[in-house]
């Protein structure tokens, strides 16, 4: 499995479809999709993701990788299948920016694992707990480049904090690469430096949220 | 730093040569803090050159760094091209929505004229102003976006890797209407009294795109496009990994590569060889909260990672400081590069 996880993981990286979407259908005929999920794709996103904050791979690399894995999941493990994991209610946003690609490939890394969420666009601190606390929210991935918004993520983690949810909130995007305590500052439960961290951080945290 | 033998510019044009100048050259690249010394909001600041002239002058002489920088913000050149400017604030202005909401567009794309446009007239009348004061002895820094970085704000990242993978014609096409503005651009500046224009072009970094994917592409504008621009360049990734590209960068003509923080100073100069100069490596981010002892251990650090045989300029590792960096942080930068950095480096095993 190992040597396929690889080949699976090379075909993504290099955008090779045919490879790809071949390796995958080959999988699909010895495993469930939910199966080829967790033991195909999910470790070869999260390669991929390693790589890139190791800088061997680039950031196209992984958005592409993402797009092509969606697609396939999409087709095997459509989003109304009951199989799709059970999971706690989760949300991404880009907050108070306008780049919008983050927030794309780590939507991207996680439908392609299996995993439901909703996808907020750009919105501002207020609108965002306003919607979070509505639609009751358990978990909140909050996207950003630029500093003054990684900065802003503390109004809205004080506002759920004083409307009392128990919401956990992941940050990413390239503010928080560049400081380590950033996350923490903003008042964060963690932060993820890759597209596939926030997969490793909700998988951590399912037993205790659902 | 009044004993000193060597004025801003000829301290840069000495590293710039290889050669150890006096010091090494700081190049603090402050633009937003200029708003906070004239009390303007920064929209208002950016509103009138005479603001931008007056921040900048200020600047120079409370930071005491080695270049004027009369960079506006990214997305005037996309304002140049009809489309929108958010302002903040607490930081730099963002691009609004794409001007490229579909890439049939580009099929009917016209480049705007430099000459035409009036955010970009005022740049060119800093330029002028700062020129005028200061003449030869301090180096005048424009920015141009690259040709190929510029679609990120013009249509959106997702939608511009897409057209670099899957649709080269209109990728192609794209590039050609950029290049004859960033260059029209670009000279403009310059013949407006820049002394050199850095020219940004993260997406050719190797945290954005592969290797192989610059070649055929970015390296390839880039080539074509510093060919045309009448003066010396600066090709900056703006925080962005350029190490395993490093020799590629150096490929296409330009003088210095801005290099990131995340990237070992020291490997960076092995790598540049002498073929081009570097700029950076100072934490923008971590800077804000910098103790005066951070700054000085910062800027030794990277004085003797970098510095030796010069080819060296100290800056950030972004092209702009935040907006979040207190006085008290770039003083102590500057101080430290007074006491550690003035050549030949002794204390430097």
């Amino acid at each position: 499995m190992q040597q396929r996880v690889e080949e699976f993981q090379q075909a993504l990286a290099y955008l090779d479809r045919v490879k790809a979407n071949e390796i995958f259908a080959q999988s699909l005929q010895q495993s469930s999709p939910l199966q080829v999920v967790e033991q195909l794709i999910v470790p070869a996103l999260i390669n991929i993701g390693r790589q890139w904050q190791e800088g061997s791979l680039a950031l196209s690399q992984i958005y592409m990788s993402g797009r092509i894995s969606e697609e396939m999941v999409d087709q095997a493990l459509p989003a109304s299948d009951p199989d799709r994991k059970k999971q706690p209610r989760s949300a991404i946003v880009v907050l108070d920016d306008y780049h919008m690609l983050g927030k794309r490939i780590v939507y991207s890394v996680l439908r392609a694992s299996g995993y439901e969420l909703f996808d907020y666009g750009r919105m501002t601190p207020q609108d965002l707990v306003e919607r979070v606390l509505a639609e009751k929210i358990r978990v909140l991935m909050i996207s950003v480049l630029m500093l003054p918004s990684a900065l802003r993520i503390r109004e809205v983690s004080d506002a759920l904090a004083q409307a009392g949810s128990d919401i956990r909130i992941i940050v990413g995007g390239a503010p928080f690469l560049f400081d380590k305590n950033l996350w923490q500052e903003v008042g964060a439960d963690a932060m993820g430096e890759n597209a596939s961290d926030a997969l490793k951080i909700i998988q951590g945290w399912m037993g205790e949220l659902s | 730093m009044s004993d000193l033998t060597m004025n801003s510019m000829q301290r840069t044009l000495t590293t710039l040569g290889h050669q150890e100048p006096d010091r090494v050259p700081l190049f603090l690249l402050t633009t937003l803090h200029g708003a906070k010394e004239l009390g303007l909001s920064i929209e208002e600041y950016f509103s009138k050159s005479e603001n931008v002239v007056e921040g900048q002058m200020r600047l120079l002489k409370k930071y005491r760094g080695d270049c004027l920088y009369p960079f506006y913000y990214a997305p005037i050149e996309t304002e140049a091209w009809g489309g929108e400017v958010i302002y903040l604030p607490d930081g730099p202005p963002n691009t609004g929505n794409p001007i490229i909401q579909q890439v049939a567009q580009i099929d009917r794309l016209e480049a705007p004229r430099v000459s035409e446009s009036a955010c970009l007239a005022r740049v060119l009348e800093t330029i002028s102003a700062l020129k005028a004061k200061v003449g030869d002895s301090v180096p005048i820094i424009g920015v141009a976006i690259s040709p190929f970085s510029l679609p990120v704000m013009q249509m959106g990242f997702e939608d511009y890797i897409q057209l670099m993978y899957e649709d080269r014609r209109r990728f192609e096409h794209l590039m050609a209407l950029n290049e004859a503005f960033t260059t029209e651009w670009a000279n403009a500046q310059l013949a407006a009294g820049a002394t050199a224009i850095c020219y940004f072009d993260p997406v050719s970094s190797t945290t954005n795109i592969p290797r192989e994917l610059y070649l055929k592409t970015g390296q390839q504008v880039a080539k074509r496009t510093l060919s045309r621009i009448n003066g010396p360049t600066a090709t900056h990734m703006a925080s962005g990994r350029g190490l395993g590209i490093l020799q590629d960068i150096a490929e296409t003509g330009t003088a210095v590569v801005g290099v990131s923080a995340l990237e070992d100073l020291a490997e960076l100069k092995q790598a540049a060889n002498g073929r081009v100069s570097l700029l950076g490596n100072l934490n923008g981010i971590e800077m804000r909260h910098w103790t005066g002892q951070q700054a000085e251990e910062n800027v030794k650090q990277a004085i003797r990672k970098g510095a030796r045989g010069g080819g060296f300029i100290l800056a950030d590792n972004h092209g702009e400081i935040p907006w979040q960096v207190p006085d008290e942080v770039l003083h102590a930068i500057t101080d430290a590069v007074d006491c550690w950095g003035r050549y030949p480096l002794d204390w430097v095993d």
